[in-house]
């Protein structure tokens, strides 16, 4: 069958035309597209069929979302703007690590770790937080910087209005991605919950506020407002 | 012409026209002052339709993409043509280095106002009162009314051929060519289809036409409807439909500003309150050939076929008029937004090949075959009960055999292009220098090697050759 692989050479008889159509399946319509025949009516308005489409169309509800007006609940896992979490007596979660900060593929994150002093107390434990920054025209929200945090102080939530008409403003502080102040929560600084050491916030022993801490509070805010009042 | 119309003793005496050409509207009641407010009238009628039906065609076509189009401003998004006119107002107006200034100042005036002249002779409705004279609801109307209209939309293409010229870059210079062969080309079978309209009515006067649509007609002696000449003249309706198209630029014939190829076609270099113009001039026109329709095929200003037994007829006349006519209108401003829903824009070269080979040939052997109908039943072939019966057979004859002639050469283009087409058994991948992948049930043919070609081959074939089954892709 040399010739087979030859086009010039001439074909025996019995060889297919060139001009002759491959053989197509002769199959009808119906298991090709596993649609049904279409009927006499069907193929009598099939170039105007669209018409038919568009109009239908009208009559059909429509899924535009009335964003501004109506706002969709995002999906329980949407990965909004961030939160710094605090513990249940209102002291920060964040120990000022940076591991958010070495974890954000875009660069977005800035912490400045800071000593609790004995005066002022942010977090239990040794360090917090001092500054805290981050990027929204950076963040990609990738969620990264949530698996990094090892004190589960840095989360998301669902929010996602995250828009300004200025580039400076889009760096959100500290003081706007704290977590809003429980009813029963305190303004740091304060001391630890007493008798209990930094291991047992997170052991869950803490549950609110104590009494000494309250009273702390308390004189700290009095003594600032006669500061105040003294300026 | 209106002073004409005016005075129709004048006219009578003046020109020995035959009393059914005369337009059927009575303006000897019509003081000049209120003319001037009929046009007022006309003119913010007019101007109002255009507003709505901006706002109504974005509408609709959102319904028709499951999206709710403009809803911001106003109720249901209403105003929202008053913001896209004051946003045109406040735009920058420029005007391009190399265009011919005068001209191109003036096709946007000429576009515009063109449009509004159409609308003059359109009965809007049947005499009412008006500031204590009984006029009818028609600013004016010739015994050439319609020929009146077919004149402006002529004189209307200049304004597009001029700015397409006139803005001195190439773009709309090719919009501008494409906008007057359109509408030259389609005005063409948009007459002939209008010509039958005559032929019935035996007038070119508009409210003659509407007058003439009125008089029952006796169905089998059952009962009596008004005769619209949507019903004997449906061919020539489907004509005119696709022809208004045609003339107004509209989607799917709106070639001479498609975006696509064009940019914006003619009006590319059109900027503000000067493409507000066109805007304006292509929705007006929109309007008039949607009233015109309604005019000579659906009964103008009258009331449809059950209603008109209320009350002997007492929903056509007076006021009720411009309700039906606007509903009447709207039905083809719908169809317009229904086109543009639903169509994509044609080519050029199909848009003229329907024009001239389809619809022109079509329109004059209709033309003629109406013609001979009339003749029949106006007695022309002699008097009797079935002459026009006589007639329509030989003319069903005729079309029959036309369409089985055409039939056949159509199987006969098909079978040859089919043959053109037929995907060959085999092929060679690299016949064309290029690697071409068999078509679905092709088998390949291997190509020779340059070795090969040199030297015949001398192996046992079975050592060589491929399975002839096997498919290589």
């Amino acid at each position: 069958m040399a010739d087979q692989t030859d086009p010039t050479a001439d074909r025996p008889q019995d060889a297919p035309s060139r001009r002759e159509p491959a053989a197509a399946p002769a199959r009808p319509a119906e298991e090709r597209t596993g649609r049904p025949e279409p009927g006499f009516l069907e193929q009598l308005f099939a170039p105007v069929a669209g018409f038919g489409v568009t109009f239908s169309t009208m009559f059909r509800k429509v899924p535009t979302q009335e964003y501004p007006e109506v706002k969709r609940p995002t999906a329980a896992r949407f990965h909004g703007r961030h939160q710094l979490n605090r513990h249940p007596d209102g002291l920060e979660k964040c120990v000022g690590c940076e591991l958010c900060a070495w974890a954000c593929p875009a660069d977005a994150i800035y912490v400045e770790g800071a000593d609790n002093t004995a005066e002022a107390r942010f977090s239990p434990g040794e360090r917090y937080g001092r500054v805290y920054q981050i990027n929204y025209l950076r963040c990609i929200f990738c969620g990264l910087c949530i698996e990094a945090c090892p004190t589960r102080a840095l989360t998301m939530t669902n929010e996602y209005e995250l828009t300004d008409p200025t580039r400076s403003a889009l760096i959100y502080e500290k003081h706007q991605l704290l977590a809003p102040m429980g009813a029963d929560q305190l303004q740091p600084p304060f001391p630890m919950a007493e008798g209990m050491e930094e291991r047992d916030y997170y052991r869950g022993q803490v549950t609110g506020p104590t009494q000494a801490q309250r009273d702390h509070v308390a004189a700290r805010d009095a003594a600032d407002a006669r500061e105040e009042a003294a300026r | 012409m209106s002073l004409l119309t005016a005075y129709p003793d004048l006219l009578a005496a003046g020109l020995a026209l035959p009393a059914v050409d005369r337009p059927a509207a009575d303006f000897s009641d019509t003081p000049w002052w209120l003319s001037l407010v009929k046009a007022l009238l006309l003119f913010v009628y007019v101007m109002l339709s255009v507003v709505v039906v901006i706002w109504f065609e974005r509408r609709v076509i959102g319904r028709m993409q499951q999206r709710p189009g403009p809803n911001r401003f106003g109720p249901l998004g209403i105003l929202q043509t008053l913001a896209d006119g004051i946003k045109l107002f406040l735009k920058e107006d420029v005007t391009p280095k190399n265009a011919d200034k005068l001209m191109f100042y003036a096709a946007p005036l000429l576009v515009a106002s063109l449009a509004f002249v159409s609308f003059a002779i359109i009965p809007l409705g049947g005499d009412v009162r008006m500031f204590g004279h009984t006029t009818p609801l028609q600013l004016t109307d010739t015994p050439v009314a319609v020929l009146l209209v077919l004149a402006v939309a002529g004189v209307g293409a200049y304004g597009f051929v001029l700015a397409g010229w006139s803005s001195g870059s190439t773009y709309p210079l090719l919009g501008g060519l494409r906008s007057t062969a359109q509408v030259i080309s389609y005005e063409i079978a948009m007459g002939l289809s209008l010509v039958a309209v005559f032929l019935y009515a035996g007038s070119m006067s508009t409210s003659q036409i509407v007058a003439r649509q009125a008089e029952p007609v006796s169905v089998f002696g059952l009962f009596e409807i008004p005769m619209w000449y949507v019903v004997p003249l449906f061919f020539s309706f489907v004509v005119y439909l696709i022809t208004m198209v045609g003339e107004t630029n509209r989607l799917p014939f709106d070639l001479a500003e498609g975006e696509g190829e064009l940019g914006g076609g003619f009006h590319t270099e059109y900027s503000s309150m000067k493409f507000g113009m066109f805007f304006l001039g292509e929705y007006i026109n929109m309007f008039t050939v949607s009233a015109l329709a309604t005019t000579l095929f659906l009964g103008g200003f009258h009331a449809p076929w059950p209603l008109t037994l209320i009350n002997d007829n007492m929903l056509s006349s007076g006021w009720w008029g411009l309700l039906w006519f606007t509903l009447k209108m709207w039905m083809f401003i719908f169809f317009y937004v229904w086109l543009r829903g639903s169509l994509p824009r044609v080519r050029y070269d199909q848009f003229m090949k329907l024009g001239w080979k389809v619809l022109i040939p079509l329109s004059l052997v209709w033309v003629i075959a109406v013609m001979l109908i009339r003749a029949a039943q106006e007695g022309f072939f002699g008097e009797g009960r079935f002459v026009t019966v006589a007639t329509l057979a030989v003319i069903g004859v005729f079309v029959v055999g036309g369409i089985f002639l055409w039939d056949r050469y159509a199987q006969r283009r098909a079978t040859e292009r089919d043959e053109r087409l037929a995907v060959p058994a085999e092929v060679d991948p690299l016949a064309g220098g290029y690697p071409v992948p068999p078509l679905p049930g092709q088998k390949v043919v291997e190509p020779r090697t340059a070795v090969e070609a040199a030297q015949p081959v001398t192996v046992s074939s079975s050592t060589t050759t491929p399975d002839p089954e096997e498919r290589r892709g």
